[in-house]
């Protein structure tokens, strides 16, 4: 079966590229689902979004991907973002911790730019924000 | 003469004593540039794919984005310069200074008046100490930028350069705010080890050629790659979420931004590599000199000892032949 070729990239780094199923991810639009043999698209992801890797072997992979835009080629698939994290590397007590800071902080865009990156962090990690 | 000896001896102690400072901070410059290198390769794949995608969306969006376009008769030209916070650092600062010169003096031929913007405080004394006038200072990061240094940068240039649009003669336009119509951008360009050259560049508005040319690279790698799919003169039909030109807007702000991000990792391993050179050299000296400063030393301990004995036996000489009177 074909597979895609998906490469995660942040500013400062790869973070993650392999083979994988399926990726869903959600831009500006809408939900969305890329299988092997999609047509060529670029997307805007949305605020705060979560993108899901399926990984051939099976696995789930969750990341965290802030200020993103989403590729497909008929080469594979590229994740572009400011900042991401992949879900198992996301440390829990200090996303809660950063989103209460961002919470108190009121209501000036810095702040409510990080609760929402830290909402996205916790949500890549499988917690409720 | 025994004065002269102290003296000597405490310009060796302190001669050895900066050495020690100029070796550690070649050490620590050392370290730094291969950090610095390393994370000059961990930007790069983001900053081809983020090519890669402003190439593919030129060829379906319309290219009147503000920051595509060329601006008729641009009075005001935003330079963005990146020195090094701390000095040490040999000719790093001066010949990225230089370039700069030689940039505004080339704005200001083409009737264009230069807006500084600087980065690092080496390059704000710079411009303070000769009472120049500099639209913002960002410093406190030069040795290791990180992405949102490079993000608080570039939110201030592209806001200058989007206030820029509606200026005419008298003054600023509908906005009241007086802004840029092109930006520039003066770094220091990594090569190696041993070459560091400052260059200048314009960032907006984004030449479209330059675009293109990625494009063919990008093509010309494809068809390496994927020998076979066929099309590769063709350029492949996209779908977009959103619009093309939403797309572009929300891209191409990122797409400086990355650059800016590029420039100031590559200053700062120039920075580094430069700061090691320059400590090199001053370990070099220093030991040298303490070299020469003890020798001094040895040779005027060694005439005072001369003139003690010769005092001694003529002390002796003047004694014996005393006696001899008797």
């Amino acid at each position: 079966m074909a597979t895609l070729h998906v490469e995660l990239v942040a500013v400062e780094r790869m973070i993650w590229s392999g083979e994988a199923n399926m990726v869903v991810a959600r831009t500006t639009e809408g939900e969305l689902g890329v299988l092997p043999g999609h047509a060529p698209l670029l997307g805007q992801l949305a605020e705060g979004g979560i993108v899901t890797v399926r990984t051939v072997e099976g696995e789930d992979m969750v990341v965290a991907a802030h200020g993103g835009f989403l590729s497909v080629t008929d080469r594979g698939v590229s994740i572009l973002a400011e900042t991401a994290e992949i879900s198992s590397e996301i440390d829990v007590e200090r996303a809660r911790e950063a989103l209460r800071r961002a919470e108190e902080a009121g209501d000036d865009p810095d702040a409510l730019a990080a609760a929402r990156r830290a909402q996205s962090r916790l949500r890549a990690a499988g917690q409720d924000a | 003469m025994a004065s002269n000896l102290r003296a000597l001896r405490r310009r060796i102690r302190s001669t050895k004593s900066t050495k020690k400072i100029f070796s550690a901070q070649e050490l620590i410059a050392g370290a730094r540039i291969v950090r610095a290198q390393a994370r000059v390769e961990a930007s790069k794949p983001y900053a081809r794919e983020i090519t890669r995608v402003l190439s593919a969306l030129a060829s379906s969006a319309s290219l009147d984005h503000p920051l595509l376009t060329e601006r008729q008769d641009a009075r005001r030209a935003a330079v963005l310069v990146i020195t090094s916070d701390r000095g040490f650092a040999g000719s790093y600062n001066v010949n990225v200074l230089r370039r700069t010169e030689e940039l505004l003096s080339l704005l200001r031929q083409e009737g264009k008046e230069p807006v500084l913007y600087v980065v690092g405080r080496k390059g704000e004394t710079y411009y303070s100490f000769r009472n120049r006038a500099v639209a913002e200072t960002f410093t406190g990061f030069s040795e290791q930028p990180g992405y949102a240094d490079a993000q608080r940068v570039g939110e201030q240039l592209i806001a200058a350069f989007t206030a820029g649009e509606d200026d005419d003669e008298t003054g600023a336009g509908a906005d009241g705010i007086l802004g840029v119509d092109e930006l520039h951008i003066v770094y220091t360009e990594f090569r190696s080890l041993l070459a560091q050259i400052p260059v200048a560049k314009r960032m907006a508005p984004l030449e479209v050629e330059e675009v293109e040319e990625f494009d063919y690279e990008r093509e010309d790698r494809d068809s390496g790659v994927t020998a076979g799919t066929g099309d590769s003169g063709v350029p492949t039909s996209y779908e977009f979420e959103p619009s093309p030109d939403a797309l572009l807007d929300a891209l191409l702000p990122k797409y400086v931004t990355t650059r800016i991000f590029a420039a100031m990792l590559e200053s700062a391993a120039s920075e580094s590599a430069s700061r090691r050179r320059a400590m090199k050299s001053a370990s070099d000296n220093a030991e040298e000199l303490a070299k020469n400063l003890s020798r001094q030393a040895n040779q005027a301990r060694q005439a005072e000892i001369t003139q003690e004995i010769s005092e001694i036996v003529g002390g002796a000489d003047a004694l014996v032949s005393a006696g001899a009177d008797d």
